[in-house]
C-alpha cells in the first residue's frame, strides 16, 4: 500500500467519522461502539502483533479506566465535565502504574502462559471489584447523567471516541515507524536473539504494555459514562465479551498490521450488529461458529489474505 | 484494492445498522422490549416473554385497546440483551431511535432495569417493567419507570418478621444471611438488615455469594457451629437450587429458611423431601385472590399460561403480563398516543388484575400488593404469611434431620 | 476474616470438615485436569473447550436420569457419549488446529465454548439441574464433620481412574502410541504408527474423562449451560502445577487446590473465592517463572 492511498483513506475515514453521526443521528451510539472496539482492537494488537505477547487480560486497563472514572465522577463534586476529564486522566495514571507493577511481574512469562496468565488477571480483577463495597460490589455503579439536551450525549460520545480511535491510530501509525517499533518486532521473531542483541527488552515490553493500557483507560471512562451503568463482571471486566472480542478483530484484520485491527474492528462490528437483528436469540452460536471459522480458516486475517493474493497474482504475471 | 475494501464496508455498515425498521402501521400500537434470551438470566427472561405475549395476544384476543374511539392492536419488537448491562442500553437506544418504539416493557433482573432506566428517562418514553425493583432505581426521581411488582427489598423481610413472630425473643435470634453478589440479592439484603436490627437480631453470617459459584460448602460449614436460628440465601434460581440440595447433603439443621426463586427453580418438584419446610419469597402466587376481566382469577391465568407453554406460571410471567395490562389500561385512559400524555395515565393508574392491585407512588412502584411467602407443604406452595393470604399455619421450627 | 479463623481454633472438627471438603471438590477438578494434561501433552492444545465438556457429561446424566435410569448409571454413559462427542469434535474442528500455533487452538477452542454454552442452552434451557444419586452422607464428630456420599465416591473414582489411565499410558498398546506421538509425532509417524488416530483416541478420551467429572457434578452440586469456564481454568491451573505428563502430580494438585479454594472461601469470605483462585494462579504461573530464570542463570 502506497503511503499516498493511505492518507486517502484516513482523510475518508476521518471524513465518514465526522459526517457519519449528523448524517445518521440515529445510529450514534452504534459508531460509538465501533470506534471503541477500534481502539480494542488496536491496542490488543501493540502486545498481541507488533510484540508477540498474546494478552487475554487487557481488559483489565479498561475496568480500571471504567471505575476511576466513576469513583471520581462520584466524589469529586465537581460539575460533570469537569468531573469527567478529571476520571479520565485518574484512570488514565492508574491504568498506566497497573501496567508497570503487572508489566514487571508478568511480561518475563512466555507464550501461553502469558496469555492464560493474563486471563487470570482479568478474571481477579472482576472479582475483587465485585466484592469491593467501595465501588459498590456486586451492585455495580450507575454513572451521572449527561447535562446537555437530547441527542447531544450520543454525539458527545460518539466524537469523543472517534477522536481517541483517531489519535491512538496515529500514535501505533507513528510507533511502529521508529525504533522502538523495530524493537517490538525484534521481541516477537526472537526473544532471545533480542536479548542478546543488548535490546533492554524488558522496559520496552513495559512501556508498550502501559502505553496500551492509557489509551484503554480513557476509553474506559468513555464507555462506562456511554453506557451509564458499570457491571463488574459483564461491563468493566467483562474478558469473555470485549476482552475476547479485541483478539478476535485483530486476527480477523490481520495481526501485526497497521491497518488489520482497524478493518477487523469494522467486519466484526457490522457482523456482530447484523446477527443481533436478525438471529434473535441465536447470535451467540453464531459469534461462536464465527470465531471457530475465524481462526482456523483466516489465521492470518483479511491484511494477510489479501497480501497473499497479491503475492500470488504477482508470481502468475 | 483497500480503499474499495474500507468504503465497501462502511456503506455496508451504513445499511446494515439501519435494521429493522418501519412505519407504524395504523392500529398498531408497538411496544419494544429487550429480554434476556440468551445468558445466565434466559429461563427467566424467556418467562419474562412469556408472560409479554400471552398478555399481548388475551389483549388482541378481546379487539385490542381502544384508544380514542379508535381500535389498536398490540405488538412488541424484541432484543436480545444477552442478559448483560452493556448490551441492554444500546438495544433500548436502538428500540427507540431506530424501531420508534414510544412505550417500552422492562427488561429482566434488577441490574438490566438499572442500565435502561437512565436512557428511556432521557428520551421521555415510559416504561412499565415487572422484573426488575432493586430499591434504588426508585430514589433516582425517575419519571417515566413505573414498576408493577414489589420492591426488591420486600422479598425476605416477611421471613424476618414471621421469625420474629415465632420465636420468643427476638433480639436472641441468630441469623445467617448468603447473599448472591448482584444488583438483586444485595437489595434483598438491605431489606433484611433493615428489618433484623429493627428487632435487635443478631447477625452470624454475612456472605456474598459469586455467580460463579456452584458450591456454597464454606458458608453451610460455619452454619454448622454457628447455629443460626434463620438461614436466608438469595441467588436466583441458582443459588435456590444450591442452597436445598446442600443443606440436605450436609444435614444442617436450621429451625427455618427462606429463599427467593424457588418456584422458578421449581424446588419442591425437583428436590422432594429435602424441599420440605422451605419458605419461599415470591410476588405473586396462583392460589391468591386476585381477578380481573381479561384473565379471569389468578389460578384462571395459571390454568391458560401451563396449556400455553406447558409449565407451571411462575411470578416473573404474571407480573410481566399485568405490566402490558397496565400499558393497555392506560392507553385507554390517556385517549391519545402521545407518550407524556400515556405517562401520565400511567401514574394515576389504580386498577385490579389476577396479579394484584396496581397503584404507583411518585416515584413509579407498585405501593398496594404485598409480597408473599409459600412455605413447601408436602410437596406444594403454600402460602403462609401474610396472615391475611395464609392458607395454612406456618409450619414451625423445621424438625431435625434425624427425625425426617 | 479474624472471626473466620478463631472458629477453626474454637472447633478443630470443623477445620477438618473444610479441608476434607475441599479435598473432595478437588477430587473432581483432578479428574477434568488429567484431560487436559493428556491434550496438552499429545497434541500441544490448550483445550478452552474443556468446562464445556464437563458440562455436557453432566447433561448426560441428567437425561438419562430423566428417562428413568439409575443415577449411577449415568456415570459410564456419560463417559461413553462423550467420548462419541470428543472424536466428533476432533474431526471438525480440532485435527485442523493440531500443527498450528498453540494461540490459534487457544481461540478455537474458546469459539467451540461459547457455540456448546449456547446449544446446550438451547437444548436443555439455563435451568439449574442436578441430580440426586441418593447415597446420603456420612458424619463424624457429631455432625460438625459432613461428607456427601456422592463426593466420597467421585473421590475414589478420580483416583481409580488416575490409576487406570496410568496403567493405560504404561502397557496398553495404544497408550504406549499415545506416549510415542507425545515425545515426537514426526518419528512416531516413521515407525508406523497413525497419529492422527492417535490423537483423535487421545481427544476422545480426554471428553470422556470430562464426562465422567460433569456426571459426578451433576450429582454432587448442580450444573446449568454456562458453569464451564470455572472447570477449565481450574483443570488449567492443575496442569500447569503438576506439569503435563505426571498422572501423580495431577490428583496432589487437583486435590490441593480443592482444598485451599474452599479453605480461602471460608476465611477470606466466599465473595473472594474466586479471585483468590485467580490471583493464585497468576503467582504461581509468575513464581515458575522466576524459578525459570534463576536456573537457567545458575547454568550459566
Amino acid at each position: 500500500m502506497s503511503r499516498i492511498s493511505d492518507w486517502y483513506i484516513m482523510g475518508a475515514i476521518a471524513l465518514a467519522g465526522l459526517a457519519g453521526p449528523l448524517l445518521l443521528p440515529g445510529l450514534a451510539t452504534q459508531i460509538a461502539f465501533l470506534w471503541l472496539m477500534v481502539v480494542f482492537a488496536l491496542t490488543w494488537d501493540m502486545l498481541g502483533g507488533r510484540m508477540g505477547y498474546n494478552s487475554f487480560g487487557n481488559i483489565v486497563f479498561f475496568g480500571i479506566g471504567c471505575y476511576a472514572a466513576a469513583v471520581v465522577q462520584r466524589d469529586a463534586g465537581l460539575p460533570y465535565f469537569e468531573a469527567l476529564a478529571l476520571g479520565l486522566l485518574a484512570g488514565a495514571v492508574c491504568a498506566v502504574l497497573a501496567a508497570v507493577v503487572f508489566g514487571a511481574a508478568m511480561l518475563g512469562i512466555r507464550g501461553h502462559y502469558f496469555a492464560i496468565g493474563t486471563l487470570g488477571l482479568g478474571i481477579a480483577a472482576g472479582e475483587v471489584a465485585a466484592g469491593w463495597d467501595y465501588v459498590g460490589a456486586g451492585s455495580g455503579m450507575a454513572l451521572p447523567l449527561y447535562p446537555g439536551e437530547l441527542g447531544q450525549r450520543e454525539l458527545f460520545f460518539c466524537y469523543s471516541l472517534f477522536a481517541l480511535a483517531a489519535i491512538c491510530f496515529l500514535c501505533c501509525r507513528a510507533v511502529y515507524a521508529t525504533r522502538f517499533g523495530l524493537a517490538l518486532n525484534a521481541i516477537r521473531d526472537d526473544h532471545d536473539k533480542a536479548d542478546a542483541m543488548g535490546l533492554r527488552t524488558t522496559p520496552i515490553k513495559i512501556f508498550a504494555w502501559a502505553l496500551s493500557a492509557f489509551f484503554l483507560a480513557l476509553s474506559g471512562g468513555l464507555a462506562a459514562n456511554m453506557i451509564g451503568f458499570i457491571d463488574p463482571r459483564d461491563v468493566a471486566f467483562a474478558g469473555a465479551t470485549f476482552g475476547v472480542w479485541m483478539v478476535l478483530m485483530a486476527i480477523l484484520g490481520g495481526k501485526g498490521t497497521l491497518w488489520g485491527p482497524v478493518l477487523g474492528a469494522f467486519v466484526f462490528h457490522v457482523t456482530q450488529e447484523l446477527f443481533w437483528t436478525w438471529l434473535l436469540g441465536w447470535q451467540r452460536v453464531a459469534l461462536g461458529l464465527l470465531i471457530v471459522i475465524i481462526v482456523v480458516f483466516f489465521p492470518q486475517g483479511i491484511m494477510g489474505w489479501l497480501a497473499e493474493r497479491r503475492a500470488r497474482a504477482e508470481a502468475g504475471t | 484494492m483497500m480503499r474499495h475494501l474500507v468504503s465497501g464496508l462502511l456503506l455496508g455498515a451504513m445499511l446494515a445498522f439501519s435494521g429493522p425498521a418501519g412505519a407504524e402501521e395504523p392500529g398498531t400500537i408497538r411496544l419494544g422490549a429487550a429480554v434476556s434470551l440468551t445468558g445466565k438470566y434466559s429461563s427467566n427472561g424467556a418467562f419474562t416473554r412469556n408472560g409479554y405475549d400471552l398478555a399481548v395476544k388475551r389483549i388482541n384476543e378481546e379487539g385490542g385497546v381502544t384508544v380514542a374511539g379508535k381500535p389498536y392492536r398490540l405488538e412488541i419488537v424484541y432484543y436480545d440483551d444477552e442478559s448483560t448491562p452493556a448490551r441492554g442500553a444500546q438495544l433500548v437506544e436502538r428500540l427507540i431511535r431506530q424501531d420508534g418504539v414510544k412505550y417500552l416493557l422492562g427488561p429482566y433482573s434488577s441490574g438490566l432495569t438499572e442500565a435502561i432506566a437512565p436512557v428511556t428517562e432521557k428520551y421521555g418514553v415510559p416504561m412499565v417493567e415487572a422484573n426488575g425493583a432493586a430499591i434504588s432505581l426508585f430514589r433516582k426521581g425517575y419519571r417515566y419507570l413505573f414498576a408493577v411488582l414489589s420492591t426488591t427489598d420486600q422479598y425476605l423481610r416477611g421471613a424476618v418478621e414471621l421469625a420474629a413472630a415465632v420465636n420468643e425473643d427476638p433480639s436472641k435470634l441468630r441469623v445467617a444471611m448468603a447473599f448472591e453478589n448482584d444488583p438483586f440479592s444485595q437489595d434483598v439484603r438491605e431489606g433484611v438488615m433493615e428489618d433484623a436490627a429493627k428487632h435487635g437480631m443478631n447477625i452470624v453470617i454475612d456472605d456474598k455469594l459469586p455467580p460463579e459459584l456452584n458450591d456454597m460448602s464454606a458458608t453451610l460449614s460455619k452454619a454448622k457451629v454457628l447455629k443460626p436460628d434463620l438461614l436466608l440465601v438469595s441467588g436466583h434460581d441458582k443459588g435456590a437450587a444450591l442452597a436445598v440440595r446442600q443443606v440436605a447433603d450436609q444435614r444442617l439443621d436450621l429451625p427455618m429458611m427462606a429463599l427467593t426463586h424457588c418456584d422458578s427453580a421449581q424446588i419442591a418438584e425437583k428436590f422432594g423431601a429435602a424441599a420440605e419446610y422451605t419458605l419461599c419469597a415470591a410476588q405473586w402466587a396462583s392460589t391468591l385472590k386476585y381477578e380481573d376481566a381479561l384473565f379471569g382469577s389468578a389460578s384462571d391465568y395459571a390454568a391458560l399460561y401451563e396449556e400455553t407453554y406447558n409449565h407451571t406460571a411462575p411470578y416473573q410471567a404474571a407480573e410481566s403480563s399485568a405490566a402490558v395490562q397496565v400499558f393497555a389500561d392506560a392507553f385507554e385512559r390517556a385517549g391519545s398516543l402521545e407518550p407524556d400524555a400515556v405517562r401520565d395515565a400511567l401514574s394515576e393508574t389504580d386498577i385490579m388484575t389476577f396479579y394484584g392491585p396496581i397503584k404507583f407512588d411518585e416515584t413509579g412502584k407498585n405501593v398496594s400488593k404485598p409480597t408473599v411467602l409459600f412455605q413447601v407443604q408436602d410437596g406444594k406452595y403454600v402460602v403462609v404469611y401474610p396472615q391475611e393470604f395464609a392458607e395454612a399455619e406456618f409450619r414451625w421450627p423445621t424438625p431435625s434431620w434425624s427425625e425426617r | 476474616m479474624l472471626d473466620n479463623l478463631s472458629l477453626f481454633v474454637q472447633y478443630p472438627p470443623l477445620a477438618f470438615d473444610v479441608v476434607l471438603n475441599g479435598l473432595l471438590i478437588g477430587a473432581i477438578f483432578a479428574l477434568a485436569a488429567y484431560g487436559m494434561a493428556l491434550v496438552w501433552g499429545v497434541l500441544n492444545i490448550v483445550n478452552v473447550v474443556q468446562g464445556e465438556l464437563v458440562v455436557l457429561g453432566g447433561y448426560v446424566t441428567f437425561v438419562a436420569v430423566q428417562w428413568g435410569m439409575p443415577p449411577l448409571l449415568g456415570l459410564p454413559l456419560s463417559a461413553a457419549a462423550m467420548f462419541c462427542v470428543g472424536w466428533l469434535i476432533y474431526r471438525a474442528v480440532i485435527f485442523r488446529v493440531v500443527d498450528r500455533d498453540i494461540f490459534i487452538s487457544i481461540l478455537a477452542t474458546f469459539g467451540l465454548s461459547i457455540l456448546i454454552q449456547q446449544l446446550a442452552n438451547a437444548l436443555f434451557g439455563s435451568d439449574v439441574r442436578t441430580v440426586d444419586a441418593d447415597l446420603g452422607s456420612v458424619h463424624l464428630f457429631d455432625g460438625m464433620v459432613t461428607l456427601a456420599g456422592i463426593k466420597l465416591l467421585a473421590f475414589a473414582l478420580a483416583l481409580g481412574a488416575g490409576g487406570a489411565l496410568w496403567f493405560f499410558l504404561r502397557k496398553a498398546r495404544l497408550g504406549q502410541a499415545i506416549r510415542a506421538t507425545a515425545q515426537d509425532p514426526r518419528a512416531a509417524r516413521i515407525l508406523g504408527i497413525d497419529t492422527d488416530r492417535v490423537f483423535a483416541m487421545t481427544y476422545a478420551l480426554n471428553a470422556a474423562l470430562c464426562g465422567a467429572a460433569g456426571s459426578l457434578a451433576v450429582m454432587a452440586w448442580t450444573i446449568h449451560p454456562y458453569l464451564g469456564l470455572p472447570y477449565t481454568v481450574r483443570s488449567f491451573m492443575v496442569v500447569v502445577v503438576a506439569g503435563v505428563g505426571n498422572v501423580a502430580g495431577v490428583i496432589a494438585a487437583g486435590l490441593g487446590l480443592g482444598a485451599l479454594e474452599n479453605v480461602a472461601g471460608f476465611v477470606f469470605g466466599v465473595e473472594f473465592q474466586i479471585a483468590f483462585v485467580f490471583a493464585l494462579m497468576v503467582i504461581i504461573l509468575v513464581w515458575r517463572n522466576a524459578m525459570a530464570t534463576r536456573k537457567r542463570s545458575h547454568l550459566e
